[in-house]
């Protein structure tokens, strides 16, 4: 956090000065490293072990909070008998199809509810022909649903749920974890993650003994844990930890995602993915004749406000589709495209070396640097029509066709290459209106200084006129393909001399209108029946009152510690989400140290210092009547308002499609057998087609012996686009390099300063070599492992330059998210440069066929 | 310049006689100093911003003088931040205002060894009839019998430095020319 999250960190600085302890568990020593009280080292790709480990110590030594977790979580709600744990078929859970390489999660479920899978199962389980044509439903969970709880969980069945308060059942969630997490001991942990057991007990008594009543722990964490095949179970794995210690809803607690892009939440919450639409509702299925009553049946939840999507998914359909979307035509309904699996940017890839992607737009990105397995980004880029490239500077994705990897080793020819591109210069944060929404959930705006200089424009203004001149070109078109795009609420106001599109005529559309054409403020005001718009629900009170509330700027210094009147948050401006969870469950703080927010009798509603994220009138102690739906079906102490039983999910009955319980599978690429299952690897990761480019490589292979991680530093940004060409950022960090120990750098013979080759399965690249007792071997399994660190900021343009450690990287996702394994991969490395022109791949086949590769390995169950 | 004037301006005298022992304060400065203004300090405006690099959202106080940027910042009265910007952000102003930015458009003609310029509004004029084209060559009414009503055209994949709107019109125009490989940053 020191080093990419610097400004931030100053806040783990002021509590440390005010006696916090402050824990930082990296594979590197770093910066963070340096001001904190412990350092845990460990290996990367074992942080599951590591926190099932914390919570056995929690379970075991009765060290939960326990009046928490009966009240607000799902502890004493009692499964299903037909539920098999990992414990019971090593290390697969109940209902793997090992065919379709998928969960159906029926065993899943609660007990006392009728038989229901999660909302994308749901979805396909009217359709059998659709079942059999994505392999038994595999398509829908390849597609990404679960990042469709960015804003609130999985539905589950109808029915009331069996509970045993004492938490003694057998069956009950709470004696499930603990028998799961029972072979997580400290020496399970040494062995694993190589952390020694006295050090990982005192990790242990440090976050219980600062958890409960009267004080509470956060985790902080980064992409170091969702780049992984089991990227989401880790934070699962923290989510448990944090409501057995009763540390979630309220202050000082919780999980910080700590972003690395200015607006990278926003582009979430607005997403700019293929399996969402704004405010975190899926895109649509392909089905046969399914209509928006359909959809939303499949998709909300009973319970919770996620209960009311009707109404923000008919909202979003006005404000995309104005006048045209009417009750009589579903609203438009039909004009979203249909989703058949998954499209994520690396399908794109496949579909671009496949023919079928002709056309491609980079906005501010640099994938064949940035993206994993940057060859195959390349490669899937020489075989476009055409390709338009948006940045400030001749960015590596825009001149590969150039002066890329392949062209020095004679993969690919420049006079070969038939793709089109256009370079469009870009307009920076100083010259454009519009609002980053940051890594607390909250929107700055920022305005414009200046007008962008020569050709460079917003995006806005780009997209805008895109779509104008498009609009322009299809009018009077009677093809059914063209209505979407004429229907189009198309019309915003431009200004100046360069036509720029007004950004706050946007905010305001994405923060909706009422019936009266006034804008709204707050998402409980929307209606499903057309007389609402609203962009984006999540965002609707952004623009309360017509008054831009993300632009406020009120001092720090002028206000409480909430800082409420400091841009906006979502949802409803609430600085820290299910904060009714601060209160116990008769609506008193948990402790005067802990105060956020509380039931305030006389005047019959929540109080206190953040906006309570509840019911504003729901008195703790009420029970909704029978058959009562969606927000009306939470209880006084259900402070889980988007869940659809209103609870923390201890254990996840749907939303998943990897298990209902974090467990510790070995990464793709591992230098280890799994220790603690006979399940080597995350049965139902997403593996894509084969590929020559894209082998795996075998577990425990000794040609790739060493574990690489990639990392950032301080003086660059990403793959390098708004970094490598700053002078000043070069001159502090001039070129690529990798860290290694000097156990290593002897074993090797590597020198300081000199040259190091590092090759996978995938590719070979080269570093400048930085010997340093930042990076301590491990005892792993009985024996020693160096580990390499590798900044990916790298590639050949720019001031500062360098190989991409991402040429290292494989394709092989996490399942529900369909992000990449970037933090652990298995490698060699040797002194010296690497070969150049076709000695380069030459040595790559060398090193696969040493270990024995084929278009299989790694692709085991 | 009176020899008193020569001898009190002399640093060491200043550092002797003044309240600055140390010689690391005023006495050290230099008359050529002493007669400059800091670029903040004689600005015409500062406008409200903030930082682009990650996702921490420091404020900074963007300094304007003669219709372009002279300084940047952070703002003091952000409560993320209390006016502080790292290496990064305080970059700021070479990323925004450096000449490493391109202000031109760039064109490579298939098969070409080399970029053209090519004007801003023809630019535009091209890449909407490439995208006309490509969504129809990749159109798809249905698959496996279910109705679809998309392509696969096309694709886009957006960084994360963009704003909200901007990322909200990207959304709207894609889906509704029934792209659906539209991706950013936050997949990786």
């Amino acid at each position: 956090m020191a080093e990419c999250h610097p400004v931030g960190f100053q806040w783990v600085m002021e509590a440390k000065a005010r006696g916090a302890t402050i824990i930082h568990v990296d594979p590197r020593f770093t910066r963070t490293s340096a001001m904190a009280d412990v350092h845990v080292p460990l290996r990367a790709g074992s942080d599951i072990a590591f926190l099932g480990g914390i919570i056995n110590h929690v379970l075991s030594n009765d060290a939960y909070f326990r009046d928490y977790v009966v009240a607000y979580t799902n502890a004493p709600v009692i499964l299903r008998e037909d539920f098999r744990d990992t414990e019971d078929l090593d290390g697969l859970f109940s209902g793997f199809d090992p065919d379709n390489r998928c969960y159906d999660n029926a065993t899943w479920q609660y007990e006392g509810l009728e038989t229901q899978a999660a909302a994308g199962q749901r979805d396909q389980e009217r359709d059998q022909e659709y079942d059999e044509r994505t392999r038994g439903g595999a398509g829908v969970a390849d597609a990404a649903r679960g990042e469709a709880h960015g804003s609130g969980g999985a539905a589950i069945a109808e029915g009331r749920p069996e509970r045993d308060p004492t938490l003694r059942h057998p069956r009950c969630v709470f004696h499930v974890l603990k028998r799961h997490y029972a072979r997580y001991t400290p020496e399970m942990v040494e062995r694993v993650c190589g952390v020694p057991r006295d050090l990982f007990r005192k990790v242990c008594e440090l976050i219980t003994a600062n958890s409960g009543r009267d004080r509470t722990t956060a985790f902080a964490y980064a992409v170091g844990w969702t780049q992984h095949t089991v990227g989401v179970q880790y934070i699962r794995a923290a989510a448990i930890l944090q409501l057995l210690l009763g540390n979630i809803g309220r202050p000082g607690g919780g999980i910080l995602a700590l972003r690395g892009h200015a607006s990278i939440q926003g582009s979430t919450d607005i997403p700019t993915l293929f399996n969402l639409l704004p405010g975190y509702i899926p895109m649509p299925h392909a089905h046969l004749h399914e209509d928006l009553d359909a959809f939303v049946q499949a998709q909300a939840a009973q319970k919770g406000f996620w209960g009311d999507m009707r109404a923000y998914l008919v909202s979003l359909l006005k404000a995309y589709w104005g006048d045209a979307a009417t009750a009589d035509n579903d609203f438009c309904f039909d004009y979203l495209p249909r989703l058949t699996g998954t499209h994520s940017t690396y399908e794109t890839v496949q579909k671009q070396l496949g023919g079928v992607c002709k056309g491609y737009f980079l906005m501010g990105e640099n994938p064949a640097v940035g993206s994993a397995n940057a060859k195959m980004q390349r490669l899937g880029m020489a075989c476009l029509d055409w390709l338009v490239v948006r940045d400030f500077s001749l960015i590596e994705s825009a001149t590969w066709w150039k002066d890329g990897p392949e062209i020095e080793t004679g993969e690919l020819r420049t006079e070969d290459i038939a793709t089109e591109v256009f370079f469009l210069p870009a307009a920076a944060h100083t010259e454009k209106d519009g609002s980053f929404t940051n890594t607390q959930r909250m929107l700055q705006w920022h305005h414009a200084a200046v007008e962008p200089p020569g050709d460079a424009r917003s995006d806005l203004w780009f997209v805008y006129h895109l779509g104008r001149i498009i609009r322009d070109r299809l009018a009077g078109s009677t093809d059914p393909i063209d209505r979407p795009v004429l229907d189009l609420a198309w019309d915003y106001p431009v200004r100046g001399r360069l036509a720029e599109p007004d950004a706050e005529a946007v905010l305001a559309e994405i923060n909706g209108y009422g019936a009266d054409g006034r804008p709204l403020s707050a998402y409980t005001q929307l209606k499903d029946d057309g007389s609402t718009s609203c962009g984006c629900w999540i965002y609707c009170g952004v623009r309360a009152d017509g008054v831009n509330q993300a632009a406020r700027r009120t001092p720090g210094r002028d206000q409480n510690w909430v800082a409420p009147e400091w841009g906006w948050a979502w949802p409803a401006n609430r600085r820290i989400l299910y904060n009714r969870a601060s209160a116990d469950p008769d609506g008193r703080p948990w402790s005067d140290r802990k105060t956020l927010v509380w039931w305030d009798a006389a005047q019959g509603r929540w109080t206190g210092h953040d906006v309570p994220d509840f019911v504003p009138d729901r008195p703790p102690d009420y029970t909704p009547p029978e058959g009562a739906r969606a927000a009306d079906a939470l209880a006084g102490d259900d402070p889980f308002i988007m869940q659809a039983d209103g609870k923390g999910w201890l254990f996840a009955p749907s939303g998943l499609v990897d298990g209902p319980l974090p467990t510790h599978y070995e990464p793709q690429d591992s230098p280890f057998i799994n220790p603690l299952y006979g399940q080597q690897r995350n049965p139902a990761r997403h593996l894509p087609p084969p590929h020559p480019d894209n082998l795996y490589q075998p577990v425990g292979s000794e040609v790739y012996p060493y574990v690489a991680t990639t990392y950032r530093l301080t003086e660059h940004h990403t793959a390098g686009g708004m970094s490598r060409w700053q002078p000043y950022l070069s001159e502090l960090q001039p070129e690529f390099f990798c860290e290694v120990s000097p156990e290593l750098a002897r074993e090797r013979g590597l020198e300081h300063l000199g040259w190091a080759t590092i090759v996978s399965a995938r590719n070979v690249i080269e570093a400048r070599v930085l010997v340093t007792e930042r990076m301590k071997p491990l005892t792993v399994d009985g024996r020693t492992l160096h580990q390499i660190g590798l900044p990916y900021h790298w590639g050949p343009n720019g001031y500062s330059v360098g190989d991409a450690a991402n040429e290292l990287l494989h394709l092989s996702l996490d399942p529900n998210t369909h992000i990449q394994e970037a933090k652990a991969i298995a490698c060699d490395i040797r002194p010296g440069r690497r070969p150049r022109g076709r000695h380069a791949p030459d040595l790559v086949r060398a090193y696969r066929e040493r270990a024995g590769i084929t278009d299989t390995t790694g692709t085991e169950l | 310049m009176g020899v008193r004037t020569w001898i009190t301006s002399w640093p060491v005298y200043r550092q002797i006689t003044g309240g600055d022992p140390l010689g690391r304060g005023p006495a050290a400065k230099s008359r050529r100093t002493e007669r400059i203004d800091p670029r903040v300090a004689t600005a015409d405006r500062v406008v409200r911003s903030v930082c682009p690099y990650c996702a921490v959202g420091c404020g900074q106080n963007v300094y304007v003088q003669d219709g372009r940027v002279t300084q940047i910042e952070g703002d003091p009265d952000s409560p993320v931040s209390r006016g502080r910007l790292c290496p990064k952000g305080s970059a700021s102003l070479q990323l925004t205002t450096g000449p490493a930015r391109e202000q031109r458009v760039l064109y490579r003609r298939p098969y070409g060894t080399d970029w053209e310029r090519l004007d801003l509004d023809t630019a535009m004029e091209m890449i909407a009839d490439r995208v006309i084209e490509a969504r129809r060559a990749g159109w798809q009414w249905e698959v496996g019998g279910k109705r679809v009503r998309r392509t696969l055209g096309l694709a886009s994949l957006g960084g994360a430095t963009l704003d909200n709107e901007e990322n909200y019109l990207i959304k709207k125009l894609f889906t509704a020319l029934g792209a659906i490989q539209i991706e950013n940053q936050a997949r990786i």
